[in-house]
């Protein structure tokens, strides 16, 4: 016996070309074969050299900013960093028991039992946002599978089915079953005979009837092969009645009520898709990591109320939001994370054109609703372990905990979370009324316990956050074409950062990639001056 | 401004809006479930299922100047006939259009109750307005919203 030479698999393949051609020969290959080409981080910036005394100014502490100040520290800026709110971490936030939410118009304390938790803000991490998984690695937080799909959980639409929720993997399962069944008919009828050559259309109809799952007539009925898809009306099991017994699916005008190509749409996105993380404990460890590292810099409760810069340096005029005291922080830079809505109603000495960029970007809004439950009956009844139901009610979906499954005690579920007019409804509701929607709505999954098992719920409306006043930005092609590059522009002495200055609207990567693109090109400037 | 009130709230006379609003350039955007829910086409339910997401209940507003959402009661800026469509139509600064989200009828609707109920400006917004006002493509008023 010899040993074999050749790689016999993509990652010996890779490991030899590593070897042999280096780091960035790796890397094209691996791009080549499809691997790593998923975000635009390469690595930390590792920027070094700050000129002596140099200082940057940052204006917000979410996680742009922190990271913008971690990495221009240990280039040797000095930097400091003005927070309107008394916390650090922007949107990256977690609610515990005790905590305080206050919004526009009212105040909610948190009432979950020791160790619950909601994210009202970001919740999960794919596999391929890389930024935010290299910080969670550098800064040690710890990260758990978030499961993001769930073929158990249910779909529901108030006009199909009769308003009755139904197992996704049924819905899918039918709707694949019915496409597959009219192509195969299409293709006897010799409609696509045009479109298709003999031998395509040969194979195009073994493979329907495999991937549909259609009988010899290719047809869509039950059949025992059926049920090993899409679940059984009586389960396989044991001795003298283990023969399994399929269901019947699901009509195709019935399958078509369901929009369920919507929900497979949606977790066909590049950003749907699994793996995904989340810290373990809540999402805010990756705030207080950055926290751990900058706090020190920042000055807490410092409402900016005017930015301007002139060749020598950037100065933020500032309310201190406890006293009403005003004062003034100088600096040789800026890096500016306000959001759009805020910072659109701040005096800035931009240019007219970054002005306008930030003055054309809407916020879209989110509300999001943790309902505590005395058990997991999700899990007990329906055999639900973390995923998404979805609706098209107001709430949009019912959330899992993806942590603590077959633990006792209360769990915390995501009970809303829209955009769009249902996140418009449930913020204009009061918190109280917010909930009892929640419940109402929700409450079509689980009818038998949903009420009955509720404890405590919270909610925050992203539109109320006084010092968002939105959840994230909203771009289209033609804002993009006519503003983004003047949004992103260095301007003299000023970057702005955060998701609405990226291609990664409302996700944490675009916060640190757009932080990291402009703290690189402002060290650029700073080292040329 | 009772008269302003829209009171005819026909049965079924209820329009589905998706709930996503808005198209999306570049990446996708974290979002959760794709609801659809009816809106009113009367103006009072309208701004109660919309607009106090933002405005607030009674229509004034909410925040600190330099991060505030202006109100909309007795806002002497609504006094022009045009000024309300044209920012609901096209949007301004945080705030997005709302065509996506609501026909035309009902942008109507919830503008008169505002400029009606919340203002007593009694000159009525139109459809054929909105079409003007859409055709004219007139650049959106600058604002120091904290007026």
């Amino acid at each position: 016996m010899t040993e074999p030479i050749l790689p016999t698999t993509r990652r010996d393949l890779l490991t030899l070309i590593g070897k042999v051609g280096g780091g960035a020969a790796l890397y094209q290959a691996m791009t080549v074969m499809g691997h790593a080409a998923e975000s635009q981080f390469t690595g930390p910036p590792g920027l070094s050299g700050a000129k002596r005394g140099a200082s940057v100014l940052v204006l917000g502490a979410g996680l742009a900013g922190m990271l913008a100040a971690y990495e221009l520290t240990k280039a040797g800026y000095k930097v400091q960093i003005l927070e309107t709110q008394n916390r650090a971490g922007g949107r990256n936030m977690t609610l515990r028991g005790g905590d305080v939410v206050t919004e526009l118009g009212s105040v909610q304390k948190v009432g979950f039992a020791p160790g619950n938790y909601i994210n009202p803000g970001p919740w999960r991490i794919p596999h391929h946002h890389r930024t935010v998984l290299h910080y969670c690695k550098e800064l040690g937080v710890q990260l758990e599978p978030y499961i993001q799909n769930n073929t158990n959980a249910f779909v529901h639409r108030k006009s199909a089915f009769g308003g009755k929720p139904q197992r996704y993997r049924d819905v899918v399962t039918d709707w694949k079953g019915h496409v597959s069944e009219l192509l195969g008919k299409a293709l006897h009828a010799g409609a696509l005979d045009q479109a298709v050559t003999g031998e395509d259309k040969a194979k195009l109809l073994e493979a329907m009837r495999s991937w549909g799952v259609l009988d010899k007539n290719m047809a869509y009925v039950k059949s025992e092969k059926l049920g090993e898809q899409r679940g059984w009306q009586r389960p396989p099991g044991g001795g003298v009645n283990g023969e399994p017994i399929p269901n019947d699916p699901f009509s195709l005008s019935d399958t078509l009520d369901s929009k369920i190509w919507e929900t497979l749409g949606f977790f066909a996105e590049h950003v749907m898709q699994p793996s995904m993380f989340q810290p373990k404990g809540g999402m805010d460890h990756i705030g207080k990591a950055f926290q751990a590292r900058v706090g020190k810099l920042i000055r807490y409760g410092t409402r900016v109320t005017k930015i301007a810069q002139d060749d020598r340096g950037v100065t933020a005029s500032w309310t201190d939001a406890k006293t009403g005291a005003t004062g003034e922080t100088h600096a040789d830079w800026m890096v500016c994370t306000i959001p759009a809505t805020v910072l659109g109603q701040i005096d800035i000495q931009v240019s007219d054109a970054k002005k306008a960029a930030i003055k054309a970007l809407p916020y879209g809004n989110s509300v999001k609703i943790g309902l505590e439950m005395n058990r997991r009956f999700w899990e007990t009844e329906d055999a639900i372990y973390g995923g998404s139901s979805f609706t098209d009610q107001a709430i949009g979906l019912v959330s899992y905990p993806s942590h603590g499954a077959f633990s006792d005690g209360p769990a915390v579920l995501l009970g809303a979370y829209p955009f769009g007019v249902g996140a418009y409804i449930l913020a204009g509701m009061t918190p109280e009324k917010r909930i009892q929607a929640a419940l109402d709505q929700g409450a079509v999954f689980h009818p038998a316990h949903y009420k009955s098992e509720f404890r405590s719920g919270v909610s925050l409306a992203w539109s109320r956050m006084p010092w968002i006043l939105g959840c994230c930005a909203t771009w289209t092609e033609e804002s993009r074409a006519a503003h983004y590059q003047n949004l992103v522009s260095l301007d003299g002495r000023i970057v702005l950062a955060g998701e609405h200055c990226s291609y990664y609207g409302c996700w944490q990567e675009g916060a640190l990639l757009s932080s990291l693109d402009a703290i690189t090109r402002l060290h650029q400037r700073a080292s040329a001056a | 401004m009772p008269g302003y009130r829209h009171t005819s709230l026909l049965a079924g006379a209820l329009a589905l809006a998706a709930a996503l609003a808005f198209a999306d350039s570049g990446a996708a955007q974290d979002r959760g479930g794709a609801s659809t829910v009816e809106v009113s086409d009367e103006g009072r339910e309208l701004y109660e299922q919309i607009c106090q997401s933002c405005h607030m209940a009674d229509a004034k507003g909410g925040g600190v100047p330099g991060a505030m959402f202006p109100a909309l009661a007795g806002n002497p800026r609504l006094a022009d006939h045009d000024y309300a469509s044209i920012v609901v139509l096209k949007g301004r600064g945080g705030m997005p259009w709302f065509t996506d989200i609501l026909t035309r009828p009902q942008i109507a609707a919830v503008i008169n109750y505002v400029r009606g109920h919340f203002n007593g400006y009694p000159d009525a917004v139109t459809v054929a307005d909105l079409d003007r006002i859409t055709t004219a493509n007139p650049p959106v008023p600058d604002c120091n919203c904290g007026h």
